[in-house]
């Protein structure tokens, strides 16, 4: 893709230089250079600034148990704050909060995302309107959404238990979904879920756009229904987009923050905390930022080998 | 009517059938909070799935417009939207053509830098952050804001941009040049003309961010007149936490832009999203 593209240029630039240039020649090129510079620098000294150097930080932060008030002295612990970590529940529990959350939302999304997208793949009347539908919910703030998600699972009379009490008749009485671990993180994962599934839909209808026609002819031929040209000729064709959705769902369902902390806030007692929610609540509420540093550098640490496994795990299947 | 005009029509149905049930689904909670915010306080707790107010009024609009400051909140957002996402084209441009077009020493580890920053969450690095601000008198002011909803939207936007400007031909740069065009003429009246469909999804994309943008503002803002729409509505939630009508109405406030936005731009989102692939 792009990315390939980039680099393969990159990687071609350095033979120009080989040839021995005159004097104006090497004038030229040191303008050239600094006119590169012009273009480059500001923008890259401000993604430094605010990006690298909080990013090396980060580590560095979780290494100390940190004072904020000026002046104060902040000695270096080493890996306590990791070590003190790995053995808090909550934050164990906040892992394990989110890697449901993930497991739930990520199929999810994935399934109606894609059934959406295969159902729009076709010359249908009012394809563009449904399209633009189903994407309402991924452009509308977090802010917004968990505020009217809350409403909605509001305990009293909200939406919600109107449709599983007297639409549904799946439960007896009014569940007052915020009072306990897992009706709250339910309620979680539905607004994920609901704010998600656009996203996945237009990624796959643009794969499953780029499937030449050709290969369902051939394919509806040779005597292939619906279901197994599916199985066998969009499926195989939309594979990359696949794996880029399968990677980015979970590293923005590890990371799962705004909705948790406006809906729940990590309660009851801290039973609904994410590692987001809970690193906020270290760093901003009791401003202990060394252990807030030490919960984000695992967090992130944690997602990356997970998308790593993942993307080994694709590439080596795609080659056998 | 033939079997196969019948099996259609038949295929037409299950699919109208489904899309509607899903787009029925995902848009019933705007109808919800749409409905809402034009009930009274003590309808808001009546019979929760009627999308229809028995007796519609518009004071939620007029309590959140006219109380709390929420134009002043509304302004600061605007501004802040806008500037963020002028510097963000500008600074994000200017890269993007640098590393797809000109030649200087260091531009492998600057782009490899930028490709690495789009693997770390913004959230990772809100600690850091918060102390660089800080340090910079930043904290508490909508100046400060802009600095950093700039810089985390750079690695994104630069790459996307870098991609686009590699699908022009390089020819039209070598004819500029040899008409003697320096840089500058060929990244103003040729790179950027050419772009345009990116460089609009690069807008649409940055003003959404930073128009929406909840956790930075939340973390350095304290006085009540430097407030975003974002922090504002989820605080008015917090004082007024029985007036879900209130709530509503500003939020409907609040998401208007978003949507125009979005429906006059929307066949620009397909084209930003299956460029970069990066969830918006």
């Amino acid at each position: 893709m792009v990315s390939t593209q980039l680099t393969a240029q990159l990687s071609a630039e350095p033979t120009t230089i080989s040839r021995r240039p005159s004097a104006a020649g090497r004038r030229r090129r040191r303008r050239g250079v600094f006119a590169a510079y012009a273009f480059v620098l500001p923008g890259f000294a401000l993604y430094a600034l605010v990006m690298l150097y909080p990013a090396v930080q980060t580590l560095l932060l979780s290494m100390r148990d940190w004072h904020i008030a000026p002046g104060a002295v902040s000695p270096w612990v080493g890996i306590a704050n990791y070590t003190k970590a790995f053995g808090d529940p909550i934050f164990l529990n906040s892992l394990l909060n989110s890697a449901v959350y993930t497991a739930v939302t990520v199929p999810l999304q994935i399934v109606i995302g894609l059934g959406l997208a295969v159902l729009l793949d076709s010359k249908l009347p009012g394809r563009t309107a449904f399209r633009v539908l189903f994407y309402l919910p991924v452009v509308t703030s977090w802010v917004v959404v968990s505020l009217l998600f809350q409403y909605m699972f509001s305990s009293g009379d909200g939406a919600a238990n109107a449709v599983v009490v007297d639409l549904l008749h799946v439960v007896p009485n009014n569940v007052a979904w915020f009072q306990g671990r897992w009706t709250a993180i339910a309620a979680i994962c539905i607004l994920g879920t609901w704010k998600g599934i656009g996203w996945s839909m237009l990624i796959f209808l643009a794969a499953l756009t780029g499937v030449p026609k050709e290969l369902h002819e051939a394919a509806a031929i040779d005597g292939a229904g619906a279901f197994k040209r599916f199985q066998h000729v969009s499926l195989p064709s939309i594979r990359p987009a696949m794996t880029v959705v399968v990677i980015l769902l979970v590293i923005g369902g590890f990371n799962v923050f705004i909705s948790v902390f406006l809906m729940t806030g990590g309660g009851p007692d801290n039973q609904t905390q994410v590692p987001l929610t809970y690193m906020y609540d270290q760093a901003f509420k009791y401003y202990k930022f060394g252990y807030g540093s030490a919960i984000s550098f695992s967090l992130t640490a944690l997602v990356l080998v997970i998308s790593g496994i993942q993307y080994w795990w694709t590439r080596r299947s795609t080659r056998m | 009517m033939t079997t196969s005009q019948r099996r259609r029509r038949i295929d037409y149905a299950i699919r109208y059938l489904i899309l509607g049930t899903a787009a029925a689904v995902l848009v019933y909670p705007f109808l919800y909070m749409l409905s809402t915010s034009f009930k009274t306080r003590s309808l808001v707790l009546g019979a929760p799935l009627d999308l229809i107010p028995s007796n519609p009024t518009l004071d939620n609009y007029a309590q959140a417009l006219g109380a709390n400051n929420f134009g002043r909140y509304f302004v600061n957002s605007a501004m802040v939207a806008v500037v963020s996402t002028a510097l963000i084209v500008a600074l994000s441009s200017m890269m993007a053509y640098a590393f797809s077009r000109l030649t200087f020493p260091g531009k492998r580890v600057l782009f490899t830098a930028i490709v690495v920053g789009l693997a770390i969450p913004t959230m990772m690095l809100i600690i850091p952050q918060f102390l660089l601000a800080r340090d910079l008198h930043l904290l508490n002011s909508l100046q400060g804001l802009v600095p950093f909803y700039v810089g985390t939207a750079l690695g994104f936007n630069t790459f996307l941009l870098a991609g686009f400007f590699e699908t022009i031909p390089r020819e039209l740069d070598e004819a500029m040049i040899v008409d003697g065009a320096g840089p500058w003429r060929r990244y103003w009246s040729l790179a950027l003309p050419l772009a345009r469909p990116a460089l609009a999804t690069t807008v649409i994309f940055a003003f959404l961010g930073t128009w929406d943008e909840f956790a930075w503002a939340l973390t350095v803002l304290n006085d009540t007149d430097v407030r975003t729409l974002p922090i504002a509505i989820s605080l008015f939630q917090g004082q007024h936490s029985t007036s879900w009508g209130l709530v509503f109405a500003a939020s409907m406030i609040a998401i208007v832009p978003v949507l125009i936005v979005y429906i006059v731009f929307q066949r620009f989102f397909v084209a930003g999203l299956t460029t970069g692939a990066v969830k918006g």
